[in-house]
């Protein structure tokens, strides 16, 4: 059973724990998670939850506390020779060797890891080339940009063809040239059959590269789980966005004002499957960058802060908008938002008022990150 | 998922040649591939700055020979045998401290900040080893250094050099224990450095090191000073170079200048290397993994 566990996944990490020598805390606690072969794999978490951490013990870099990691079923402890001769990192910072030139950095990385004359000559030449470094191929690194170094740190991970790869923040402070074209060549390597974990701050890359995504904070991991599933964490689910123009509120009487908003937020909240329902304030399109101060949209009674959507509050859109005199707008948060177009409208009939704009948006992987990560600043 | 799980070592992007030939190696054979892929990396960037090394190494120890073995004699401002006496302490000075600032001063900077060495790190060879390559490639550089003096002088000193030639295999093992002792203080130095303390290590390390180590007078010569010559038997250059008059100052009328015993000698320049090389190897395996 263990033998076949080991065989089909590349990382296994087992209640690990590590506490560095003076520390309070620990900055990996009792971590248990794994990665199959052939996965894109995401840890994702504020600074300090313990990513770089958890990739140092899987690198050997990092002396485990208790627990245990293995790399392609061996044990980085036990080990670590084998463990090195199966991986290859790709720091966040660049450690490229500034005393070689490009090529050379390449071929000795090779020789390194035993990777015979020919071979290594072959695959260098074959790897500037595709990784677009052929023509500079003779500079020195201190010549290269962020981005280049960035792709001759992937060009000499690939030198002792690995079975894992680890990015840590591999994007991090690239321009988006350079990030779409490494994004590519992580998809690439994948394809052809090596594992790879990464770590990011970026919810667009998590979400668009990996197969599944971990979610840390303080050494632990809080969720795991493919991107789609993540985000139905968030009670409530979807949200619908609806404007609607109220003809009491175009006259701008006062005490009208309320009561208009009020019978709509009643009307909404009665429909089956809303969770809640929260009007898009005037206070809160005034923070987002608005300058909608003619805008007929007030915040109706008894209706807390801006951010008073569901822990996490999503972001939206139409915040930004310049409302005509008349127009409000409401979230509903609900499991299936779609399914609630066609009664918001009636509801929306129903009170006198006509429909504007609507919207049926999901939680962005960001929204879940903040719902379970908090806002407060690490 | 379980069709690319098949094909896991497979070359990635457009690598050639069969994949992994490099599997079927041992760990020891995968260690020592990985030590001396280091070691000629090492050796690449030396021969590539060369100008600039010797120029690090040689120009002081030049000029301290110059001055004091060539132009203080001249001027009748020193005794004119002192250039015999002043070499072996300026070719043990030389291969000391060229081996010591070849490991030391590179060390310091990529544990602080550079982290060059991460790709050496995650070669599979243990820790241990890449801390070892450092030595030799550090001994080897002072050896360079400290030979190159030899012709250097003679072409400086003229007449004045004089060095004796029947104890050669003495001259050339006190060179490597010399050398060795040297990395072995650089690899300590280097680990427990941070760079911002580079300035500190100049004034507070070096400049003790240069003037307790018997370089530039012989140690009996200190029997009328004695606390300083208790003092410079902590100076591993003392032995270092004590050793080196033993081996090539020539006696002079029959009169053989006294040094420490060799034994001494021996004893001084091994426990050194014992001592630094365990303290080193401790403090590079805490500086790189935690």
């Amino acid at each position: 059973m263990t033998a076949l566990l080991a065989s089909e996944n590349a990382i296994e990490v087992l209640h690990l724990v590590k506490r560095y020598p003076k520390a309070p805390v620990n900055a990996v606690d009792d971590l248990s998670f794994s990665v199959r072969r052939g996965e894109i794999f995401g840890l994702l978490g504020p600074n300090g939850a313990g990513k770089t951490t958890t990739i140092g013990v899987l690198t050997t870099r990092v002396r485990p506390t208790s627990g245990s990691a293995r790399v392609m079923g061996l044990d980085v402890t036990r080990d670590p020779i084998g463990v090195k001769q199966r991986i290859a990192v790709m720091p966040q910072m660049s450690n490229l060797d500034q005393s070689l030139k490009v090529r050379d950095i390449l071929l000795f990385h090779a020789a390194y890891h035993s990777v015979p004359r020919k071979e290594r000559v072959a695959r260098a030449d074959a790897l500037l080339r595709e990784l677009g470094l052929a023509e500079r191929a003779k500079d020195r690194v201190s010549r290269y940009s962020g981005g280049m170094n960035q792709r001759l740190m992937i060009a000499r991970a690939l030198m002792h063809s690995p079975d894992v790869l680890f990015l840590d923040e591999p994007t991090n402070n690239l321009d988006p040239q350079s990030r779409l074209f490494l994004w590519d060549r992580i998809r690439d390597l994948n394809v052809r059959g090596l594992t790879i974990l990464l770590t990011t701050h970026d919810m667009e890359e998590a979400d668009k590269l990996c197969e599944r995504i971990a979610i840390m904070d303080y050494g632990k991991i809080l969720v795991n789980d493919t991107s789609e599933q993540l985000k139905k964490i968030i009670p409530g689910g979807t949200m619908l966005e609806v404007h609607v123009f109220v003809p009491e509120l175009a006259v701008g009487a006062a005490e009208s004002d309320g009561r208009a908003s009020t019978r709509l937020l009643a009307a909404f909240q009665a429909l089956p499957g809303v969770i809640k329902v929260e009007e898009i304030s005037q206070k809160k399109a005034a923070l987002q960058g608005t300058s909608g101060s003619g805008g007929g949209a007030r915040g109706g009674p008894g209706h807390s802060g801006p951010w008073a959507g569901p822990p996490g509050g999503w972001s939206s859109q139409n915040d930004g908008q310049r409302q005509e005199p008349g127009v409000t707008g409401f979230r509903l948060y609900t499991q299936d938002a779609s399914a609630l177009v066609a009664s918001a409208n009636q509801a929306i009939l129903a009170a006198g008022a006509e429909l504007r704009d609507l919207h049926v948006k999901r939680p962005s992987l960001e929204d879940v990150f903040i719902y379970l990560t908090g806002r407060n600043l690490r | 998922m379980t069709t690319t799980a098949q094909t896991p070592t497979e070359a990635p992007l457009s690598a050639s040649g069969a994949p992994h030939e490099e599997r079927a190696l041992s760990h020891l054979a995968l260690a020592t591939n990985a030590f001396f892929a280091i070691l000629r990396r090492d050796i690449v960037v030396t021969g590539r700055d060369l100008i600039a090394f010797l120029a690090q190494v040689l120009l002081q120890p030049l000029f301290f020979l110059f001055i004091f073995g060539k132009v203080l004699p001249g001027i009748g401002l020193a005794a004119a045998g002192f250039g015999a006496l002043l070499l072996p302490g300026i070719i043990g000075l030389t291969t000391f401290l060229a081996a010591m600032q070849s490991v030391a001063l590179p060390l310091v900077l990529d544990l602080g900040f550079a982290r060059e060495i991460d790709d050496r790190l995650l070669a599979p060879i243990p820790d241990a080893l890449v801390a070892l390559e450092k030595i030799i490639f550090a001994m080897l550089r002072g050896l360079v250094a400290g030979g190159i003096i030899f012709p250097l002088a003679l072409w400086m000193l003229g007449d004045q050099y004089n060095v004796r030639s029947d104890r050669i295999g003495l001259l050339i093992a006190l060179l490597v224990l010399t050398a060795l002792v040297g990395a072995c203080v650089g690899l300590f130095l280097g680990t427990s450095i941070r760079p911002e303390q580079i300035g500190l290590m100049f004034s507070l390390i070096l400049t003790p090191l240069l003037f307790t180590g018997c370089t530039y007078y012989p140690w009996a010569g200190l029997d009328g000073i004695k606390w300083f010559q208790i003092i410079t038997l902590f100076n591993p250059l003392t032995y270092a170079d004590e050793g080196m008059r033993y081996a090539m100052v020539p006696a002079v009328h029959g009169f053989q200048i006294p040094t420490l015993d060799l034994h001494w000698v021996f004893l001084g320049l091994g426990v050194s290397i014992l001592l630094f090389f365990i303290l080193g190897t401790h403090t590079f395996q805490r500086r790189v993994v935690c």
